[in-house]
Formats: C-alpha cells, structure tokens, sequence
C-alpha cells in the first residue's frame, strides 16, 4: 500500500466521517441536555430528502440546506413537544420519528417525482461544489505534507469544513459559554438549574433545536454533497453510528471528531477492501461493517474505559411532586 | 392529573391515539392527491375481505404477536428491549440449522426442535445486552440497537459465505427439507371442513403464539418471577429492598423476551419462506414496539393490536398492489400510532381526561 492509496483513503474518510460528525454533534447536544435523541436517523434521512427535493426544484442548494434543515427542525419539534412538554418516553418518540421519515420520505418522492422514492439526479448549482483550499496546488510539491494538504484535506465540499468547525464551536459553546453551562447542567440535574431561576423546559428545547439544526445538515450533506439525489433510505443506518460515536467519544466534542473520523475510516477502508487481508487474517467484509457496532458495545461494556451518560438523560424533569 | 377510570386508560386511550394517527395518516394521502376513503376501503377488503386476505393478515399478525410480546415482556420490568429485529433474525439462523442438519421424520416433531433452537438462539442474543445492562449499567437501548446491526452483518456472512448452496446467487440456504414444511391454516381449516384459501402463508404457528400469548400472561401475572418482574418494573431500589436480585431479573426477562422475538422465525422462515432469506424478518421486530404500545402490555391487547398490524400490512401491500400510494404509507400509520399511543401518551390522555372528567364535574 503506497502513500497516494493512504491519502486516497484517508480522503475519503474524511468524507464519509463528516455526516456522522455532524449526527453525532447534534446527539451532543441534545444528550448534554438530558434528551436521549436515538431519532437521527429520522431527522438526517428527513433532511436529505427535503434539501435534494428543494435542490433540484430551485436548482439552489442553498435553499435546499434550508429545506432539509426546517424538515430536520420540524421532527425536533415532535420530539420536543413529546419528551419535553408531554413528558413522554423519549426513545419511543425517537423510534417513532424515525419510521415516520422512513415512511414520509417514500410517500412524498413518489408522488412528487414518481421515481420509486428517489430524486432526479442533482446537477451543477444543485449540489455542494468542492472548495479547493488556498494554495493547494503551490504546496502539493512539498514531500509528505504537501499532497496531505491538498489530496486529504483541501478539495472537499463547503458542509465539510463547516463539520470541521462546528467541533471548536461546540466545545466552545458548551464549555466557555454561561449557555453552555447551564444546558451542561440540565442534564445533570435539572432541579438545580430550575431552583437558580432557568427554565429547564427553554435549555432542553433550544437543545433539541440546536440539534435538528445539526441532523438537518448532516442529511443535506448526504443528499447533496457527498450524493449527488435523494435515495430511499440513505441514511443506512448511520443516524445509529453516529449514536455509537457520541458514547465512543464520550460526550465530549473533540472525542466526537476522533470517533465518527475512526468510525468514516473504518467505511473507508470496507470500501476500499471488501474483505482485508491481514497476513495472518482475513477479515470479512461483514466484519469490517459491523465493527463500529462492535466497538460500541464495548465501550458500554466498559472493558476499555467507562463511558457515563449525562445523569439526568432520558429522564422528564417534573417541577413539582 | 386526574386519575382516568382504568377502561378508560385502557380502551378509549390506545384508541383514541389510533383514530388520530389514522386521521393524519388520510390527510397525508389526501395531500399526495389520493382519495382516502378508496384507499381506507381498498385496504380493509384486501385485508379482510376474503380468506385470501386474512390468510395474509393472520400470517402477519403471528410475527407481530411475538414481536409485541417480547417488547411487552420487557415493559413490564421497565426495560426497552428494541431489538427483537436483531433476536428475531438470531431465531431464523436456529430454525435454519435445526431444519437443513438434522433428519426429522415428521413436521410437528420439528416444529418442536425448530421452536426450542429458535427460542434459545433468541435468547442468547438478548443476554449480552441483558448482562452488559444489568452488570455494568450500560443503557439496554443503545446495546440492543448495536446488537440489531451485528445481527444483520453475522447473518450477511453466515448467509452469504457458509450456508449459502453452491453456484445460487442470492444469500439464502437451501430450501429445507420436505418434512419440515408445516401445514398451512388454509389445510388445516380445509381438513375440518371450514372454506378458507389455500396458499396464504398464514400456518399453524398462529396456534404457536396464540400459545406464547397465554404463556406470557401466566408468566407475568400467575407466577412469583412475573411478580418480581413486575414489583422490578415499578420501582427497582423498592424491589432490591425487598430481596428480589436485579441482576437476575434484568438477564431472565431479556431472555424470555428474546427468545418470544427469535419464535417469531418458525412463522417467517419455517412456515412461509422454507428457507432462510437475508433480511427476512422485514422490520417485524419494530413493528413489536407499536404493538406492545398500542395493546398495553397485555397479552390481549397485543393479540387484537397485532391483528389491527397484520391488517394493516396486508392492506398496505394490496394498496402498493393497485393503487400508485406505496405500501410504505403503512410505515407512517406505523410511526403515528407509536407516537401517539406511546411517546404522546400523556398528551392523549389529557385530551381524554378533558372530556371524560369535565363533565362529571359539573353534575356534581
């Protein structure tokens, strides 16, 4: 394996890796609040469809981010008013957000597009063009560094470097910010942060908002930046990987780049070689498939390092007994 | 909150919530420029106009049954059990092997064999999670979840590099041997003289869990350990303080539940399919959820709420059949009455109490 196939792979995580950064930003925050989001799945797949359907209506797609971003927001508000008003079970109401865009996305593709579920191919201003970054081509001949600087990380679309910001963003926000901490500090114990006078009911929806924002361009990147249309669920289960990140990092932001870059270059590696072959093993495609699952579970499993949930998560907070 | 009579909570609730998903759910199909009340009558004469159609409701209703069993198992000790899509499949691969390896002379002997290995393949996927949960405190939600994914790449691999017969494409095993075939209902109602279509894909697993509904309610209601589950269920630091071991609980009802998900495959696999097909529970294990929801934990309620299920995939792909609305308009229906019986529960009920309670009020 020479140094371009390394680059190319690496290139390629770093692609695959930016919907999953996104999802499971999203799941940070909301977590972080105490509101178990398993409903990513739902909201990105949601968001794709709108932005590619938007897309390639008005043929911007930046409009389109708009579209797959309300849709995103307008399942967040489901699942606001079901685990946060009505005090409901909120991965029930995860589950059930997910089945309703699973269903959605067909029933409306097909009877606006009539492709079987799909969108028509998006073209030109329809899609993310990819940015080449500022002198990419004058610092490729330096050895090494050079081509990593412009095969890996310039000539991506626009979605991924704002992936990549989002990450000092959220730490920043969450850590540095008095927001930050109280939206920290609901999820840990919500009746403290009522007794100092804050509505815990406004943290966990701005939370929950914020974290619609986040799936709805993680679904547009699906749709419309790494694809170039919509297709019947898209999202194969990375709402779900992105889930098994946010506990492999954590909850933490920068944790959460390592992990969704680990769990995007695992996809990228499976891509690449269907089945690897590591001298004394081969390993089967499967297997490379199933290991961000894998990983998950042990992380849970708490074998390599424990990883503990907000303390108040998936619980409703009730004022007064 | 006022205290709703318990008929109320109940019937009218669940049902309540139902009659709103189904309202969405029409104008959805009035907005995709459908007329609804075509679709709604298309959908209950396919269903159960003739016996054709409720050869397929019942064939349907029988994986629901044990799929909402096994996630109203769980209920009842407060634990989400959302993978019985994953348990399920684990049950097809034990229906497989017992089915293609071993001779069996006749069908009801086999049915057995396949039941307990289905049963027990089930459960062994259910108790790591279940383990992991009650030892280490890792959340039995994201476990199950994972475990669904490593489900569907173990039997990829399974399917696709070891059972898989020489020189066929698609991953599937062979197609069992005769003598496991299990007679359909349409031979068995034909063999007592009752009229009724032959080749539905409804079978005598229905009697199975019709079986496995009277199973759970003794279990949880007749016997000590359905007790404890119960009293486990309600407030666990009050259950341990009375002496019932957690970690016991946790691993035992995971397991009767996922073995309820994995005899689901003698339906699917044995009963219709004859051999194991990749993907071949189809989503059933979720369906469980809506239907445990919706029938409130109770082995009758999942019985007329996998019904209601059953009907309504039946309907759905006559619907896709006939008509250009796609089956996948089930999906919704589906995501609405989880919603509404389940995670907007609370909202309904409220709306209920307003009208059940106001009024007495005002007599008095």
């Amino acid at each position: 394996m020479d140094y371009l196939t390394v680059l190319q792979i690496l290139d390629s995580a770093l692609r695959l890796a930016t919907p999953l950064l996104f999802a499971c930003l999203a799941g940070l925050f909301s977590e972080r609040a105490g509101i178990f989001d398993i409903g990513l799945e739902g909201k990105m797949l949601i968001a794709a469809f709108f932005s590619a359907a938007t897309a390639y209506s008005t043929g911007s797609v930046w409009l389109g981010l708009l579209a797959g971003i309300a849709a995103s927001l307008v399942l967040s508000g489901i699942h606001g008013l079901a685990s946060i008003t009505f005090r409901g079970n909120q991965l029930i109401s995860g589950v059930a957000i997910n089945f309703l865009a699973s269903g959605l996305t067909v029933l409306i593709g097909l009877s606006w597009f009539k492709l079987g579920g799909q969108t028509p191919a998006l073209r030109g201003g329809a899609r993310f063009q990819s940015i080449d970054l500022p002198l990419a081509d004058t610092l490729s001949g330096v050895p090494i560094l050079g081509p990593l600087y412009s095969e890996v990380l310039s000539g991506h679309t626009f979605l991924v470097y704002v992936a990549l910001l989002c990450v000092p963003l959220t730490w920043y926000v969450l850590f540095r910010t008095r927001f930050g901490l109280r939206l920290r500090a609901v999820g840990e114990n919500p009746a403290a942060v009522d007794t100092a006078g804050i509505s815990v009911v406004g943290l966990r929806y701005a939370a929950v908002a914020i974290c619609g924002v986040l799936c709805g361009l993680a679904g547009a990147y699906l749709a419309t930046g790494l694809g170039a249309s919509f297709v019947k669920e898209m999202t194969a289960g990375r709402g779900y990987i992105a889930l098994a990140a946010l506990i492999f990092a954590k909850w933490r932001p920068w944790y959460a780049l390592y992990a969704t870059f680990l769990f995007g270059l695992l996809e990228a590696i499976s891509n690449r070689y269907p089945s690897l072959d590591l001298g004394f093993i081969t390993l089967p495609s499967q297997f490379m498939q199933a290991l961000p699952y894998i990983l998950t579970v042990v992380i849970l499993a708490g074998i390599v390092g424990k990883a503990t949930p907000p303390r108040a998560g998936g619980q409703p907070y009730v004022k007064e007994r | 909150m006022e205290q709703l009579p318990k008929w109320a909570d109940l019937v009218v609730v669940p049902l309540v919530g139902l009659i709103l998903a189904f309202i969405l759910s029409m104008l959805m199909v009035l907005a995709t420029g459908h007329d609804p009340m075509e679709a709604l009558s298309l959908m209950v004469s396919g269903a159960l106009g003739s016996t054709y159609g409720w050869g397929y409701t019942l064939y349907y209703a029988t994986n629901f049954i044990f799929t909402g069993l096994a996630v109203a198992v769980a209920f009842h000790a407060s634990l989400f059990n959302i993978g019985g899509e994953g348990q399920a499949a684990l049950g097809g691969l034990g229906v497989a092997l017992v089915s293609l390896f071993i001779p069996w002379p006749h069908w009801s002997i086999a049915l057995l064999a396949a039941s307990v290995s289905a049963g027990l393949f089930g459960a062994l996927w259910a108790f790591i999670p279940a383990y992991l949960q009650a030892k280490r405190g890792s959340h039995i939600v994201i476990t199950t979840i994972m475990f669904n994914f490593i489900a569907a790449s173990l039997l990829n691999y399974v399917l696709v590099n070891q059972l898989r017969p020489k020189g066929a494409m698609d991953p599937a095993t062979a197609k069992f041997p005769v003598p496991t075939h299990l007679p359909s209902l349409g031979e068995i109602l034909n063999g007592v003289g009752i009229p009724f279509a032959k080749g539905t894909p409804a079978n005598v697993t229905l009697l199975v869990a019709l079986l496995a509904c009277v199973f759970v309610y003794i279990l949880i209601w007749r016997t000590r350990f359905g007790y404890q589950l119960r009293a486990f269920g309600k407030s666990q630091p009050a259950a341990v303080y009375a002496g019932i071991n957690p970690v016991k609980i946790t691993v035992i009802t995971m397991m009767i539940s996922g073995a309820l998900a994995g005899l689901m495959a003698i339906n699917n696999v044995m009963g219709e399919a004859e051999r194991l097909i990749l993907g071949s529970v189809e989503g059933a294990g979720f369906i469980g959820i809506a239907v445990a929801l919706m029938g409130r934990s109770h082995p009758i309620g999942i019985l007329f709420s996998a019904l209601l299920f059953g009907a309504l995939y039946q309907g759905g792909a006559e619907l896709g059949l006939w008509t250009s609305i796609p089956r996948e308009l089930v999906i919704v229906i589906q995501a609405l009455v989880i919603l509404f019986t389940g995670a907007l529960d609370n909202m309904v009920r409220s709306l209920v109490a307003k009208v059940l309670i106001r009024p007495k009020r005002a007599e008095a």
